[in-house]
């Protein structure tokens, strides 16, 4: 469904990917992991657009999408969540769930009918609102939800946009061990129908969710397969995982 | 809405009381201030509801002005075709300064608006045929028909006064369409915007140029009402009067530039004409520095009252 080929990408001086060759298949959840300053949201931010890559190519969906952009990949269906949240602050929670919705349906150019009396919209914001667990919150502004549910909130934003692939940028970051069950509870209700591009640092949620496991180091793939294999990988353990997994 | 009404009720009762006073200047007056009304109301439009910072605004006041100056000086008085050529000049001049500025972020695009802006003022300047920098004097206001004699204060008044109707409106209704959301989802997080599906550089334009267009329509007003027009209504200062009419007003409130357009309009004509004896002794000259005062009242509301006056009465009504 992804492919990626030999994708670079440098800043003054710094390598922060470096020919990443990486194919997400349709169906999985594939985590990317990597210590810190591997370059992982630098690959997140070249697959969704928002940085531009020096090298390499990239196909979604059997497209080349390496010059396309960032709103041009969301309507082929390859939508991200971020690592800092970023929603719309001062929108209600079913407000920022709308805009998405509207983002995809039916041209924005439309000037003069209120939107909020489109019923369609709201209704479906509401049904996204529920399915990350924001039922009760949906009327709150975005700004007074808890860190969790703004991260619900963030991830919701992506899905509402009915993403064939999701990029999930460390969804379960700063997030409390009750939080964290829930979000990975999400991520594995929605692997049903979408295919989840995964950056988690939690190993625990890693490996229960991914069918596949890449790992990311100084911008290089040096590791990729099945959970089992990454678990076993000796170049792994000693570059990245420790003794976390050993124990 | 029900505060909006009773305004409009109080101002189309204005020209009448003024008119038994005998007092046609104050009624004139009036007019300029809601003509400024709906210059800065298109600027909000951009400024306050779309967080681009324009520094350029006068151009699109400007090219309405002489666009709509020049139909009258050159023999077509009709306001149907002169003040919609305005807006249309106003709109492409909005459409292809706002191509290149809106590929520009922060402070490069506040001085790239600029820029443009004072290339229009140079351009006018250098327009000998239609009085350079001396201006250009028009024999008399657009002709509207219909029976209205726009030569009239009265009759003027009422119709700049509906065109602020129909311009407030306008922006009221495009805020609560999808649009207008779009617009506002730009100015709170633009990365995410883009990030869920919306070409934002599109909707920026769109909204850039029909700020551009109302614009327009406010200088074709502004000539009329002078029967004059010169290159200084393009001048950048211009530009920045716009600009603190809406930051004086409430940026992103519906009637943000229609307050900061009276306010300003009016604080600059009662310190220069109604000078306070005591300060007069001591500096004679104060009351042509009107804008030492101005910026004194500047200077307290964006200190206590950020969000403008239209903030604080909103405010104070949620109290």
């Amino acid at each position: 469904m992804l492919e990626l080929r030999r994708v670079s990408k440098r800043f003054v001086g710094v390598v922060a990917t470096d020919d990443v060759t990486l194919e997400v298949k349709s169906g999985e959840v594939h985590a990317l992991i990597g210590p810190n300053g591997a370059g992982k949201t630098t690959l997140i931010s070249q697959i969704s657009g928002t940085l531009p890559s020096d090298r390499g190519e990239i196909r979604f969906d059997g497209r080349d999408i390496t010059h396309a952009r960032p709103y041009e990949r969301v309507k082929l269906g390859l939508a991200r969540s971020y690592q800092i949240t970023s929603i719309f602050k001062r929108f209600t929670v079913l407000d920022n769930l709308a805009l998405a919705v509207q983002a995809r349906s039916g041209s924005s150019f439309s000037f003069w009918r209120p939107v909020s009396r489109e019923t369609a919209l709201t209704d479906e914001a509401r049904s996204i609102a529920g399915e990350v667990g924001l039922h009760e919150k949906q009327n709150a502004l975005a700004a007074t939800l808890a860190h969790g549910e703004q991260r619900a909130l963030e991830v919701g934003l992506a899905l509402a946009t009915r993403p064939k692939l999701v990029l999930l940028d460390e969804p379960l970051a700063g997030m409390g061990p009750e939080e964290a069950q829930r979000m990975i509870a999400l991520i594995d209700r929605i692997r049903s129908h979408v295919t989840v591009l995964l950056v988690e640092h939690d190993m625990d949620a890693v490996f229960r969710l991914a069918n596949r496991i890449s790992v990311l180091v100084n911008g290089r793939l040096i590791a990729g397969g099945a959970p089992e294999t990454i678990k076993a990988d000796e170049q792994v353990r000693k570059a990245y995982l420790g003794d976390e997994v050993a124990a | 809405m029900k505060r909006s009404i009773l305004v409009f009720i109080v101002l189309l009762g204005f020209p009448l009381v003024m008119s038994a006073m005998d007092n046609l200047f104050y009624v004139s007056f009036a007019s300029r201030v809601i003509i400024y009304a709906i210059a800065a109301t298109s600027l909000n439009l951009v400024l306050g509801y779309g967080g681009m910072i324009s520094f350029g605004h006068a151009a699109f006041v400007g090219a309405g002005a002489y666009v709509a100056s020049i139909c009258i000086a050159e023999g077509v008085t009709s306001a149907w075709l002169g003040w919609p050529a305005a807006i249309a000049a106003s709109a492409l001049a909005a459409w292809l300064i706002g191509a290149v500025s809106l590929r520009t972020r922060g402070v490069y695009f506040i001085m790239i608006t600029l820029a443009f802006a004072q290339m229009a003022f140079y351009l006018v300047n250098s327009m000998k045929a239609y009085g350079g920098d001396e201006g250009l004097t028009l024999p008399q206001r657009a002709e509207l028909g219909l029976g209205l004699d726009l030569g009239n204060e009265v009759v003027f008044y009422y119709v700049v006064l509906f065109l602020l109707a129909i311009s407030l409106y306008g922006l009221h209704r495009v805020m609560q369409s999808r649009f207008g959301r779009v617009v506002v989802a730009i100015r709170e997080n633009e990365a995410r915007a883009e990030a869920i599906g919306l070409p934002v550089y599109r909707y920026k334009l769109v909204c850039f140029v029909i700020a551009g267009a109302v614009a327009g329509l406010a200088g074709a007003l502004l000539a009329s009402h002078g029967k004059y027009v010169n290159p200084n209504v393009l001048h950048w200062v211009q530009s920045g009067t716009l600009m603190i009419m809406v930051i004086l007003g409430g940026v992103g409130h519906l009637w943000g530039g229609a307050i900061g357009a009276a306010v300003l309009l009016g604080l600059e004509h009662v310190i220069s004409d109604y000078p306070i004896p005591w300060l007069a002794a001591v500096a004679p000259n104060y009351p042509q520095h009107a804008n030492l005062g101005v910026g004194l009242v500047m200077l307290a509301i964006v200190l206590f009252a950020p969000h403008g006056v239209a903030g604080l009465l909103s405010r104070r009504r949620g109290a």
